[in-house]
């Protein structure tokens, strides 16, 4: 069993045609992921890297009985998009779009509550479970398969993460990009309990930043079901509040979203908490070894 | 983006929102010539000057040098000349602006809210903002009006209260009728509260603001809700849809750095440290900065390259955290991923070259794809760069810099 994506998933491109989404289905497909066709609405029954191109994402269930599908739609038509793919049944949607308007995300949100579909994203690098399926952007070589979940808010320190995991003489399991929204679909707290949750996967990183409660839930979730071991970094101790840190989501409200305040709740709760980001790696090791 | 108090009333008003009317002038005789049709219309010889800056606090803040107050009462047009003069073009600084302060540019003359009626005023609080951990829109209220809202939160916060907005259905008769009993209201007063609160949140919406806050939300004495002060935050990520909001924005009460970082595609916030850094990726980003501050240094800004870290980006990045005199290393941290290390490599190079005497250490980490090819095209450029490829040689490469 792995989390969320395996060889096994059949996914579909949302704006499969377009620039990004050709560069990335590329990309996904070398790596082996099972792309079994795209979406780009006015060319369906055309063929496009060699898989077919469909109208609507339901006519792409229909003909691929596809469940999964990532969207590289334009941030205004975005939240469209992840509608439509809830709407055709499509169990797992991954948003890589940056920029999506923060009251389209209500919407989203509001539309996916009580479907079966989990939102990954927006503005995330996407999912990778190593050597089965990249349903993402990340680059697929950094992720040496092995037994550590990533649970990242951020694209590159993902990658730095599972970089010195690698060289901690570990490997990743599933690394999950959930974004850098205010808004986002699925929380720290829940990517976190599909790792719990995971018999391929023997400890957990979990990296967030300034902004929001997710790592706090997150932590207090980990303190009373704690099965595996978790080291947690937090992005931005050095920011200053009120400002606004790249993501639309990186910014200090109040006390309690700063670095300082979730590193705290974290230790608190039993999480091996580093200062520094070069340290993530080499901790994960240590703390297997006890 | 933050918008001016006067841009942000001319806005509600579109939406039926009634606002303290003002007229937003730049120069004296404009301002005297505000407060003439202003007494006009109210029949008032009182109004009011306020500054017109991206900080609160203004109204106990001071102009740089003097005593004048950033929002002040004028009694008659020799007060509002005087008033104008001590303000416009002048520095102030409010607890928010830090000592540097503010240049002011734009003064709003204002109508006297408080006229004389049949009943006593009444000042309240209300914003509207979104909650993350539920995914919805709250409207927070409060009796106590016109203080600081934060204050209230923290001494009494049973006096503050909050109505989430579904979705779906939008704000609900009932609930824009509970705020206004809850503040207190009745009969005209709370008929027009009702239509303040419901308009507000059409223009919440509408506008795609990602914070909207009224304080003080005000009961004049004949029964009227005004807004009277309007903090606007519009979604930066909406403007697409508002040509006409993003035009509002006004380049001179950001910092100039940041303005041109932006003309290059750059994502840069000053800081007031010491070792620059350009990274790519927003949280490697602050990571980098956190690990300066271990290193025994300070950051001097936030600067994320995007995806594509080449000569031109980063030659622009060079010169923006350059112009700072106070940065004494540069640190930049590339995890090259679809972007391939050694491509970003002979960037620094061709960017170290053509900027030249470039008189402090600059460190070179770059993971990722061709790594080890870009250290060595690092190594022998003959530059004076010192490079690393893990994280860790790089922070101890900082702390060489900075000890």
């Amino acid at each position: 069993m792995s989390v969320l994506v395996n060889k096994n998933s059949k996914i579909i491109v949302q704006g499969f045609t377009g620039t990004e989404g050709t560069f990335h289905a590329t990309q996904m497909i070398e790596y082996g992921t099972n792309v079994v066709g795209g979406v780009t609405p006015n060319k369906g029954g055309t063929t496009h890297l060699n898989k077919p191109v469909f109208n609507t994402v339901a006519d792409a269930v229909k003909a691929t009985q596809a469940d999964v599908s990532i969207i590289f739609v334009p941030p205004a038509f975005a939240a469209d998009a992840i509608m439509e793919a809830a709407d055709a049944g499509i169990g797992l949607v991954v948003c890589i779009t940056e920029g999506i308007p923060v009251q389209d995300m209500i919407k989203v949100k509001n539309y996916l509550q009580g479907r079966n579909t989990r939102l990954i994203g927006p503005n995330c690098p996407g999912i990778i479970t190593a050597e089965e399926a990249k349903v993402g952007i990340m680059p697929g070589f950094i992720f040496k398969k092995g037994r550590i979940g990533i649970v990242s808010k951020s694209g590159t320190l993902t990658y730095e993460a599972a970089d010195q995991v690698v060289k901690a003489g570990l490997g990743i399991s599933t690394a999950i990009g959930i974004g850098g929204d205010p808004i986002i679909g699925t929380t720290t707290k829940e990517a976190v309990e599909l790792f719990m949750n995971d018999d391929e996967t023997d400890g957990i990183i979990m990296i967030g930043e300034i902004g929001g409660s997710m790592e706090a839930d997150a932590a207090k979730w980990i303190k009373d079901n704690y099965r595996k071991p978790v080291v947690g970094f937090i992005a931005g101790q050095t920011a200053p509040a009120g400002r606004r840190m790249g993501h639309a989501g990186a910014i200090i409200g109040g006390a309690d979203d700063t670095a300082a305040a979730k590193m705290k709740i974290m230790a608190e709760c039993g999480i091996n908490v580093v200062a520094s980001p070069a340290d993530i790696g080499k901790t994960m090791a240590s703390v297997l070894k006890k | 983006m933050n918008l001016h108090e006067y841009q942000a009333k001319e806005l509600l008003k579109k939406y039926n929102v009634p606002v303290q009317e003002g007229i937003a002038v730049d120069t004296v005789m404009a301002a005297e010539e505000a407060y003439r049709n202003i007494k006009n219309q109210t029949n008032n010889s009182f109004a009011v000057v306020k500054a017109q800056i991206h900080a609160g606090g203004r109204g106990k803040g001071k102009i740089q040098g003097s005593e004048q107050r950033g929002v002040a009462v004028a009694k008659s047009i020799e007060d509002i000349s005087t008033i104008s003069k001590n303000i416009l073009g002048h520095t102030l600084v409010t607890i928010q602006t830090g000592a540097a302060g503010k240049k002011v540019n734009k003064v709003l003359i204002a109508q006297d809210v408080y006229y004389p009626g049949p009943n006593p005023v009444k000042e309240f609080y209300l914003s509207i903002l979104l909650d993350r951990a539920k995914g919805q829109n709250v409207i927070m209220y409060s009796t106590e009006g016109g203080m600081n809202i934060e204050d209230v939160a923290h001494d009494t916060p049973e006096k503050i209260y909050k109505e989430w907005v579904h979705p779906a259905g939008g704000l609900q008769g009932f609930q824009a009728r509970k705020i206004a009993f809850n503040l207190g209201l009745s009969g005209e007063a709370f008929k027009n509260c009702v239509k303040f609160v419901t308009n507000l949140y059409n223009a919440y919406v509408g506008l795609d603001c990602s914070m909207l806050e009224i304080n003080p939300l005000f009961k004049t004495s004949d029964e009227k809700i005004i807004a009277v002060d309007c903090k606007m935050n519009l979604d930066e990520n909406a403007l697409m849809r508002h040509p006409d909001l993003a035009a509002l924005r006004d380049v001179t009460e950001e910092d100039p750095t940041e303005v041109e970082a932006g003309q290059y595609n750059l994502n840069f916030v000053k800081l007031d440290g010491n070792v620059g850094c350009m990274v790519n990726g927003a949280g490697l980003a602050m990571a980098t900065m956190d690990m300066i501050k271990l290193s025994g240094g300070e950051p001097a800004n936030f600067l994320d390259v995007g995806g594509t870290a080449n000569a031109q980006t980063v030659e622009a990045g060079f010169r923006i955290i350059l112009k700072d005199p106070n940065v004494k290393a540069i640190l930049i941290n590339i995890f090259g991923g679809i972007v391939r290390c050694d491509r970003v490599a002979a960037g620094v190079i061709e960017a170290y070259k053509k900027l030249g005497n470039i008189h402090i250490p600059i460190i070179v980490r770059l993971q990722g794809t061709n790594a080890a090819e870009a250290k060595k095209l690092i190594d022998e450029s003959g530059l004076t760069v010192e490079s690393a490829i893990l994280l860790s040689e790089a922070a101890d490469l900082v702390k060489k810099a900075v000890a």
